[in-house]
């Protein structure tokens, strides 16, 4: 039987896949904006499990806010990206640090 | 005036006073602020006319009170209240006694004349109409200190007068020395000023309250009264009478505060006349003479001004004999018969004090504008020594000088009253030093002496002035250099012609117009009888009465009696000791001509001292001017650029300098730095949030 220990452990997988995505890639800006997603997936599993667990359907509203947010964050993100491009005609990561003090 | 024309009432006297107080302030600010307006000429016009109406109304008052024939009123006339703060209360006031009514008429007098003058010396410079403003001005600044009621309104004029003496000594402001000169006077003056202040404050601090009659009213309940400084305690009279003299001092150009005087001759020779001479520098005696109660309660501070009286009577005089430039001469001239006024107010004779500085205005400013007439006629050459043969040129101004010179030396027959000017006032003072000695006053008598040594340098000085300038042979260039800037050309293009002869030709002079000889006749004519027609009223049997209230002489030796009953040598000192120094300069620069211009060339160390004017000039750079520099880059470099600037803003922003770069490593600028410290940060205050709770 699956049970709410199975789904959170796949939640905290993604999750941690999604942070390590974050600060081991050094290659590419899009895979940060995709582990990105990955951890907002992460958390809807966490709140569609809680969910369905408590049988409450706060939950799986909030996850609903939560995919339209991360379609809207996805591509805010991918529009700067281009503008990025057009700018550097590069996105990697390494040379991302304009911000350097 | 709309003010004072509300009170019900207001009588002649009233109204000549504020009329000759207040004409001179509506001349000043016509001329001054609208002469674009109305034109030049209308408005030095309007300022002189206004001049002479208060000369006029303060003429009417003076002459109406000595022959009895106007009573003063007893309390000053209150315009306005113009501080009050606290328990400190001024009123702006006119005061009409018989100081201010002897000061009205002495400042206006010499004033207007002086404006009158004015119209033919300062004939071509371009901005007569400041010069008038400037002028009358000043006589409305000297006008509300004389009829001050009280030390606030004093100090406003006080203030004033020094305001306009700035403004004046350097009205060329493109010269140089001008302009050294007039800060020079307005700093020395800032000392003096500085214990006049002292002065007013502790008044107020003992007695309360700042108002003459009231504050001389207390003078008996405060006569043990201490002022603490510190675990010092100093009588308070004694100290308050010190500092109001401190101020004295410094406007007086008395002994250590001196040096301002004869720099501030830079000005246009009216001013000189005006306030280096008959008025501004008299104010100071007037300001001992009012305070009267204050000084006669105090001995020992009127000892003090004794001396610092007669050494400075002997050493201005002593510096006069080597001075060459005319001005100059009659400048330390001026400071040496200040001391005569100091000492005397000193010993208590402030009425001869009063009267030698009236009959003082005359003859000075006479000499003054006189030596303003040669210099005019010589094309502004000053230099004595380039002068010489030029009273044929000027017989108007040769007869005018050498009667300001026997009224300065005092030329009189003792026990008649055949004198000129100085001649009553001057043995009036000597006199009634004398007396004040008898009673074993060792002050006067140390001035006695040093004024008989003054004395006699005043005639020889004096003397010398007057025979170098005018007798014996000419000794400057023919004057050829058309042009030289100050505009007089149509004098130049008629000494074109006269020979080329270097030396020994006549003297390129001109008499001066009538504009300025008219003024210089008025106050010859003041020279010769001011004197022998006062001097009973001023010093004389009736001086009592003619002093009233305003004069306070403590009982005891009445010195204007006691000088009648001095030996019969010592009224014949001063004509003694005055043909003494006439018979040495007639020597000295007539007989035997060139003999002074020889001992100067010899360069002797005591001419050197004289002609440097004891030095004091070098002393005063050397201890105030690079100390005060020294003190300045000490506080500069020492404390403002190394423990203020060092510590304060440079010190905070190298601390932040060196913080932000050490802070600045932190910042990577890749987002997955900063992604991985907001995670870890959370991660922290989630396990803190959840610690607390469980």
């Amino acid at each position: 039987m699956i049970g709410l220990a199975h789904y959170l452990t796949v939640a905290a997988a993604l999750f941690t896949i999604g942070v390590f995505g974050i600060f081991v890639n050094r290659k590419n800006v899009i895979v940060i904006l995709m582990s990105i997603e990955l951890i907002l997936l992460a958390v809807n599993i966490n709140l569609v499990s809680f969910s369905s667990f408590l049988g409450d359907m706060m939950g799986q509203v909030f996850a609903m806010f939560v995919l339209t947010v991360a379609a809207a964050e996805a591509a805010v993100g991918l529009a700067i990206l281009v503008v990025y491009f057009r700018n550097r005609g590069n996105i990697a990561v390494e040379d991302l640090n304009l911000m350097k003090g | 005036m709309v003010s004072a024309e509300a009170h019900a009432g207001l009588g002649l006297v009233e109204t000549l006073a504020l009329t000759t107080v207040f004409a001179p302030l509506v001349g000043a600010l016509i001329c001054g602020l609208f002469n674009r307006f109305i034109g030049e000429k209308v408005a030095m016009l309007i300022a002189t006319a206004l001049l002479f109406v208060a000369a006029g109304c303060a003429g009417t008052l003076f002459i109406g009170y000595w022959n009895h024939s106007l009573h003063l009123p007893e309390a000053a006339i209150k315009l306005f209240k113009w501080i009050d703060v606290g328990g400190l209360q001024s009123h702006w006031s006119v005061r009409i006694d018989a100081i201010s009514v002897v000061m009205m008429i002495v400042v206006t007098g010499v004033s207007s004349l002086v404006h009158l003058y004015s119209w033919g010396y300062m004939a071509e410079d371009p901005h007569k109409p400041r010069f008038f403003a400037y002028l009358s001005l000043f006589t409305f600044a000297m006008l509300s200190l004389v009829t001050a009621a009280d030390f606030l309104q004093l100090f406003f004029g006080w203030e004033g007068v020094g305001l306009a003496s700035y403004l004046l000594i350097g009205f060329w402001y493109h010269k140089r020395t001008a302009n050294d000169a007039q800060i020079k006077a307005f700093v020395v003056n800032r000392v003096g000023d500085f214990g006049f202040a002292l002065g007013i404050m502790a008044v107020f601090f003992v007695f309360g309250t700042v108002e003459f009659n009231e504050v001389f009213a207390l003078i008996p309940e405060k006569t043990d009264a201490l002022i603490k400084w510190g675990i010092y305690q100093f009588p308070a009279l004694e100290i308050i009478a010190f500092l109001l003299f401190v101020g004295a001092m410094g406007k007086s150009a008395q002994f250590f505060l001196h040096t301002w005087l004869p720099d501030a001759m830079e000005g246009p020779t009216p001013v000189s006349a005006l306030i280096h001479a008959a008025t501004m520098v008299t104010a100071g005696v007037v300001l001992v003479c009012l305070c009267s109660p204050i000084f006669q309660a105090a001995p020992k501070t009127s000892a003090f001004i004794a001396v610092i009286g007669a050494i400075t009577a002997l050493f201005a005089a002593t510096v006069g004999l080597a001075q060459n430039d005319i001005k100059r001469v009659i400048a330390y001239s001026t400071c040496s018969q200040l001391g005569f006024m100091f000492f005397a107010a000193g010993i208590g004779a402030y009425q001869a004090a009063m009267f030698h500085l009236f009959t003082h205005a005359f003859f000075k400013a006479l000499l003054f504008l006189g030596a303003g007439s040669v210099i005019h006629g010589m094309h502004h050459e000053q230099d004595m020594r380039k002068m010489g043969a030029i009273a044929k040129a000027m017989p108007i101004t040769y007869v005018i000088m050498i009667i300001g010179t026997l009224a300065i030396t005092g030329v009189g027959i003792p026990h008649t009253s055949w004198g000129f000017a100085g001649f009553f006032s001057k043995d009036a003072i000597i006199e009634s030093t004398f007396a004040a000695g008898m009673t074993g006053n060792t002050a006067a008598q140390f001035a006695f002496w040093m004024a008989l040594i003054a004395a006699t340098l005043t005639s020889f000085y004096s003397w010398r002035l007057a025979f170098m300038t005018f007798h014996g042979t000419y000794k400057g260039q023919a004057h050829h250099d058309d042009g030289h800037g100050h505009g007089h050309d149509d004098h130049s293009h008629a000494h074109a012609a006269t020979p080329a002869a270097t030396g020994h030709g006549p003297a390129p002079a001109h008499e001066s117009p009538w504009v300025m000889l008219v003024p210089l006749i008025l106050l010859a004519l003041g020279a010769i009888f001011a004197g022998t027609v006062f001097y009973e009223a001023f010093v004389g049997h009736h001086s009592k009465e003619f002093w009233g209230s305003s004069i306070y002489n403590a009982p005891g030796v009445d010195l204007m009696k006691a000088k009648y009953d001095v030996p019969a040598w010592v009224f014949y000192a001063p004509f003694v000791v005055m043909v003494t120094g006439l018979l040495a300069a007639i020597y000295f620069y007539v007989i035997k001509e060139g003999l002074g211009k020889r001992i100067a060339d010899q360069g002797g160390l005591l001419h050197a001292f004289l002609f440097n004017k004891w030095y004091f000039d070098e002393l005063y750079e050397i201890v105030f001017v690079k100390g005060a520099r020294a003190l300045g880059d000490l506080f500069w470099k020492g404390g403002d650029q190394k423990i203020i600037d060092g510590l304060g803003p440079n010190g905070i922003a190298a601390l932040i300098n060196f913080g932000s770069k050490r802070a600045v490593k932190i910042q990577s600028g890749y987002v997955y730095h900063y992604a991985f410290l907001m995670l870890i940060a959370a991660v922290i205050l989630g396990a803190i949030v959840l610690l607390g709770k469980g």
